[in-house]
């Protein structure tokens, strides 16, 4: 079901190509922020408010880089936010086609079954938490895995390979600590 | 218009391959951050490679805008963001773009993953201030040499787009070097998948 790396890497590698080609280089992370905007507009409608030149919010964040966050929060039919929205849509009709993810994977992926047994409270806690401290980290980073690691790297962009250094150097003690048992 | 089709078409792609890759799938990133199985690794360097050949060449022919490369600022906080989302990345085999496709194909515990990824991007919203007041973001957009056209500083006078040729190859060759594990049983004879 899973590619090899060369056929699955070289059309990894086509898809970043035709980005930068056609559009720009791949992000995710920011569209988090984007939702949230979108989210905490209809809370408090006044968290992003329209200026003669643009947007702007009360939150400095939003606010920053001339709002162009508030801006994007504000109109969220542009590029960036509908290319993650289409990327799920892609995840889930590959998925489909190749006979969808196995009911037992889609309540426990076998690498916890392994290590933790039927404790999907526990998995659903971990995961919480693992995404709290994956999107603070990448906002704090300025991009994720897609938009510094991938496109930074393939840009021979400097916070690439920073950022590349610090993800690896937590990221693999902590799966050896946590995940002693291999599926 | 012409944008937003080109965000479905390259959005679901981009979708298509990272299921297709297993980069959607915890138990991929478990055995790639346990070094169990570099699969994936050599997959996603064999990716940039290929990305940064074709990109840096197509410059060099003329038919790539050099203008369509946005390199982001180097600064300390990309360093200490980086612990941050590997350590998240290892304990939940999900990052921001995966956890949107592993939940997509219908895995339970990547919902979680985004509901935490939304109140933790929440948080780093409200507490940004704080942050810009250490002067951990400043910085400049560095990239590795000078590229033609483009406004960037770089870390070398060599010129970037030669550099980024030589890179690309440099990063495809490591796929290939790398080794099918690092670590665990039958490091010497485990058979690619």
């Amino acid at each position: 079901m899973t590619l090899n790396w060369k056929t699955g890497g070289l059309l990894l590698g086509l898809v970043f190509f035709a980005a930068v080609l056609l559009v720009k280089p791949i992000g995710v992370s920011t569209q988090f922020v984007i939702f949230d905007a979108i989210l905490g507009d209809i809370a408090t409608p006044d968290l992003i408010t329209q200026t003669e030149d643009g947007y702007t919010s009360s939150n400095a964040y939003l606010a920053k880089s001339g709002g162009k966050y508030a801006k994007n929060a504000a109109n969220p039919l542009n590029y960036s936010f509908v290319f993650v929205l289409a990327m799920m849509v892609g995840a889930f009709g590959s998925a489909r086609l190749r006979g969808g993810v196995r009911a037992d994977e889609r309540k426990l992926p076998a690498i916890w079954y392994a290590n933790y047994g039927d404790t999907p409270i526990k998995r659903y806690a971990v995961t919480f938490l693992g995404g709290f401290i994956v999107l603070y980290g990448a906002r704090l980073a300025g991009g994720c895995t897609s938009g510094h690691m991938m496109s930074g790297m393939m840009q021979t962009a400097v916070s690439g390979y920073i950022f590349a250094a610090g993800a690896f150097a937590a990221a693999i003690p902590v799966s050896i600590m946590m995940y002693k048992k291999e599926a | 218009m012409t944008t937003i089709i080109l965000a479905i078409v390259i959005g679901a792609a981009f979708g298509a391959v990272l299921d297709r890759i297993g980069a959607t799938d915890p138990n991929w990133i478990g055995k790639m951050l346990s070094l169990t199985n570099l699969h994936l690794m050599k997959a996603i360097m064999l990716a940039i490679g290929v990305g940064s050949v074709l990109m840096f060449s197509g410059q060099m022919l003329g038919f790539v805008d050099v203008g369509h490369m946005s390199v982001k600022t180097a600064y300390a906080g990309v360093f200490i963001g980086g612990l941050l989302l590997g350590a998240g990345w290892a304990a939940a085999g999900y990052c921001p773009g995966t956890g949107l496709g592993a939940a997509a194909s219908g895995r339970k515990d990547a919902w979680f993953f985004i509901a935490g990824g939304l109140l933790g991007a929440a948080a780093y919203m409200l507490s940004y201030p704080f942050w810009k007041g250490t002067g951990l973001l400043s910085g400049e957009k560095l990239t590795l040499g000078a590229v033609p056209g483009a406004n960037y500083d770089s870390l070398t006078t060599l010129p970037g787009d030669v550099l980024g040729l030589v890179m690309g190859l440099v990063i495809m060759a490591i796929a290939f070097a790398l080794p099918d594990r690092l670590r665990g049983q039958g490091a010497h004879l485990a058979p690619a998948e």
